[in-house]
């Protein structure tokens, strides 16, 4: 644990990406190979099985501690992690362990499944041998959310250094399921085997655009419908059907109607997409959507109320030949002329293109985009390969400028991680005849010297205390800005919005002249 | 017979009646006794000032002509109805607690202390009392402060490397107290360099060397420094045009919030050092029972999860409000002097 942790240490104490870099491709040198591995995989999000629930942490923590359950409790919104809170309070050890990161989660793997009180003498063993700083680590093992600062590029950036194996390949064969628990590090960065398994391609990503009159002649690029619906990668290799999201989730199980394109689609094909519920000629509000990705195994009732349809924007790979370098022109073609030979009545369709003569007239268009239930166009240049992540100028998001309307705190609670401390979770309110009523919450777009601002008012007006929740008089404005809106029932309001947050602090507008409710529903 | 409280808490701030006195207040009042120089303790505008001989030429300094008379340490003073004495807190040099009887009834207010010598300040006494009024900046169980020495020891390794890659050590620290408890142990420990002093620094280590504090030799800094320099400026100086003048150099911040990764995050602060003038949870919890009160007010910081402890410990807890509502410093360096 000792390397990981300098590791960890080295990450934690600087913000240069450089730096970084260097200490990440150091530890890919030289730490112990199964150390290594269990690195990636904890980098990209994945972890051991969880050994003990967080209410079973925090309550061997506070009796190991010898304080109430309570005040664990009170002390985690001021650390803002709870792995951090537990290492913070445990008394100091005496004896050190040795034992490898790799070692540590064997320990993990094995306490897994075993009786409560197993479980309870291994970590409590475990963190009387542990250091306050490899308390943390061995308790983010069990946790979860490593937020080392270290994203998928630069992680594969010091890999590529420590390895000399191409940045973008090592991309591809980090992609997928693999178990970090069976996985030699050498096979992990030289498996040469791409196109047989389930594994998926990177997605490529797209940036927003400014001003589309910077983007040269529109017949260079080809514009499809912003879809608001959920990235997907269909993979149908043989033996292997698959369908990826773009947090590198299996989702195949959640979407049982497309198990028909098996056997439909060519064999070795591998389609990017997007996945959203169809109504009779357009997607359906997002909400029908998350109804169908919170559930593992889908009612035949939801199915039928909530069918899914993937509409695919590109062919990555065709007859198990990778395509991914062909210019995009190419392989749109080959996507459309192979969904155009599928039999009708499939939950398949490629994703229509947007045609203009000119930047006005698509313009125009992506102004419709919202009939469309589409949030604006994408635009991807013709002559572009399919890029490994996001690399700048070939693929843009050109959104329409969101909904907003003006609102006001009602609510504040303080944030996690480096927002702990502050409060940045608000909740907001707008007029419904006389009354405030409660509709959204947002948590991002103010800077840190506003949240500081606003935190310092908030500890100076709370009116009550709901655990970490305060109530504040309904005196801040702020603009909200968001995507889309829906009917809940679920809300008091009766609506919800889509990606909310804050545009500005509106210190000008009396909380009288904030929106109100009617305002709202008129946009569902 | 009811028994008037031989302290009250007013919006003006701690007030006993008996001697017609304010303990810290933060309203401008007639007298004011005042357990150290940090500005959140001692505010401008009142008619007379009462702080130790010790404290006073700092509180002069930073708050210009007032009106003041210095104390010893456990001398005596008649105030009305009510005796008065000062008593170190350990919290920055020339700090007290205050201790104020009236009659049989003994109050002790502690304004900001730790337990830990920090072989500068004269060293915390604890003072039996009825009640006593805690400060708890840092009154939650997750802060335990490592020792003195082995800071000292990670700040001069620190030092040493970046002199070693010629770079300039700039450390951002209050400059009252903290400052120069840095200067000290690191003098202690066995400079690695001549210390600097940014210009908010330097006038209050001059004011405490010449009132006999040893603090090692300092140089204001005006101009170029050489790389084996440390550097001891106000926090805001990090990452500023000033520190820019310095040329490579290398920041870190010495704080007790820094014990929070959150926090350090939050600030960007790559190296930072947990050293703080206040008391962590176990020194919090030992000063309290050392008094042998059976009533405690918290202020200055987590009051309510603190009195909700205090109250499971058995003891007769409240809350102090200050100016605002007793936790403004919660969780945020810049709002906190220590």
């Amino acid at each position: 644990m000792n390397r990981f942790a300098q590791l960890f240490n080295a990450l934690d104490a600087t913000t240069k990406t450089g730096a970084k870099t260097e200490a990440l491709a150091q530890y890919f040198r030289d730490a112990p190979k199964p150390d290594r591995v269990w690195t990636i995989a904890l980098l990209s999000g994945r972890r051991p099985k969880r050994a003990a629930n967080s209410t079973e942490l925090r309550a061997w923590a506070a009796e190991a501690a010898g304080l109430p359950d309570w005040l664990v409790d009170e002390s985690y919104p001021i650390v803002g992690d709870l792995a951090e809170t537990i290492a913070l309070i445990l008394p100091p050890t005496q004896t050190r362990s040795n034992l490898s990161l790799t070692g540590w989660i064997d320990t993990l793997i094995a306490l897994t499944g075993q009786s409560i009180e197993a479980r309870r003498a291994g970590v409590l063993a475990a963190w009387n041998s542990l250091a306050t700083e490899e308390r943390f680590l061995f308790n983010k093992l069990i946790t979860g959310g490593f937020r080392m600062g270290v994203s998928g590029g630069l992680m594969t950036r010091a890999l590529a250094q420590a390895t000399g194996v191409d940045q973008s390949q090592l991309a591809h064969r980090l992609m997928g399921n693999w178990d970090p628990a069976t996985t030699d590090f050498d096979d992990l960065i030289s498996d040469a085997d791409q196109t047989t398994s389930t594994r998926p391609y990177p997605f490529a990503l797209a940036s927003g655009v400014e001003d589309v009159a910077e983007l040269g002649p529109v017949t260079d690029w080809l514009a499809e419908w912003k879809w608001d619906g959920i990235r997907g990668q269909l993979i149908n290799r043989p033996g292997a059907f698959a369908l990826w999201s773009r947090g590198e989730e299996l989702i195949t199980d959640r979407f049982p109607e497309f198990d028909v394109l098996a056997r439909a689609l060519p064999q070795g094909c591998v389609l990017d997409g997007e996945v959203v519920v169809w109504g009779d000629s357009a997607p359906a509000p997002f909400a029908l959507l998350q109804k169908r990705i919170t559930r593992k195994t889908v009612p035949k009732k939801l199915l039928a109320d909530a069918p899914a349809r993937f509409l695919a924007y590109d062919l990555l790979e065709l007859s198990g030949r990778d395509l991914r370098e062909a210019p995009l022109a190419t392989r749109r073609q080959a996507l459309d002329t192979m969904i155009a030979a599928l039999p009708a009545g499939l939950p398949i369709a490629a994703s229509p293109v947007v045609v203009a003569p000119d930047w006005v007239g698509l313009a125009g268009l992506r102004a419709s985009a919202r009939d469309k239930m589409a949030e604006g166009l994408m635009l991807k240049r013709l002559s572009a390969p399919y890029h490994t992540g996001r690399k700048r100028g070939d693929w843009y998001k050109w959104k329409l400028d969101p909904y907003t309307v003006d609102a006001v705190m009602i609510y504040a609670q303080s944030g996690h991680g480096r927002r702990a401390t502050l409060f940045t979770d608000f909740t907001f309110a707008v007029w419904d005849g006389p009354d405030l009523v409660p509709f959204t919450k947002a948590y991002s777009g103010l800077t840190d010297a506003e949240f500081r601002q606003i935190t310092d008012w908030v500890k100076k007006n709370t009116i009550e205390r709901f655990g970490p929740v305060r109530s504040v008089p309904a005196e801040l404005v702020f603009e909200i800005a968001f995507e889309g809106i829906a009917q809940s029932p679920r809300h008091k309001s009766g609506i919800a919005l889509r990606f909310p947050r804050m545009l500005r602090w509106r210190r000008d507008k009396p909380v009288a002249e904030i929106g109100t409710l009617d305002e709202l529903r008129a946009l569902l | 017979m009811a028994v008037k409280p031989v302290l009250s808490f007013t919006e003006k701030g701690i007030y006993c009646p008996a001697g017609d006195f304010y303990i810290d207040p933060w309203r401008p009042v007639p007298r004011a006794l005042v357990t150290h120089g940090h500005l959140d303790h001692a505010r401008p505008g009142h008619g007379a000032y009462l702080a130790t001989h010790a404290a006073l030429p700092v509180i002069r300094h930073r708050l210009g002509a007032i009106t003041a008379d210095g104390i010893g340490y456990a001398e005596p003073r008649q105030i009305g109805a009510a005796q008065v004495s000062f008593h170190p807190a350990g919290h920055v040099p020339g700090s007290a607690q205050i201790r104020v009887a009236v009659g049989g009834e003994v109050w002790v207010v502690s304004g900001d202390y730790k337990l830990a010598t920090d072989g500068l300040s004269e060293p915390f006494e604890s003072v039996k009392c009825h009640t006593f009024i805690t400060e708890c900046t840092f009154g939650l169980p997750v802060f335990h402060w490592p020792t003195q020495a082995q800071t000292a020891a990670d700040m001069a390794a620190w030092w040493g490397r970046n002199a070693a890659n010629g770079r300039v050590s700039v450390m951002g620290a209050y400059g009252l107290g903290k400052a120069q408890r840095i200067m000290a142990m690191l003098a202690d420990h066995g400079l690695q360099g001549p210390i600097y002093t940014h210009g908010a620094v330097e006038p209050i280590t001059q004011i405490l060397r010449a009132q006999g504090y040893s603090l090692p030799p300092t140089t204001k800094v005006a101009g170029p420094v050489p790389t084996n320099a440390l550097v001891i400026a106000p926090p805001s100086a990090l990452g500023s045009a000033w520190a820019a003048k310095l040329g490579p150099h290398a920041e870190a911040f010495a704080s007790g919030w820094m014990a929070l990764r959150g926090v350090r995050r939050r600030r960007n602060l790559g190296t930072r050092f947990v050293i703080s003038d206040h008391a962590d949870w176990d020194g919090l919890n030992s000063a309290i029972r050392a008094t042998g009160a059976t009533r405690i007010f918290a202020t200055h910081g987590y009051t309510t999860q603190f009195r909700r402890w205090l109250e499971a410990q058995g003891y007769d807890a409240g809350i102090v409000a200050t100016e605002w509502q007793g936790e403004a410093a919660e969780g945020e360096p810049e709002a906190n002097p220590e």
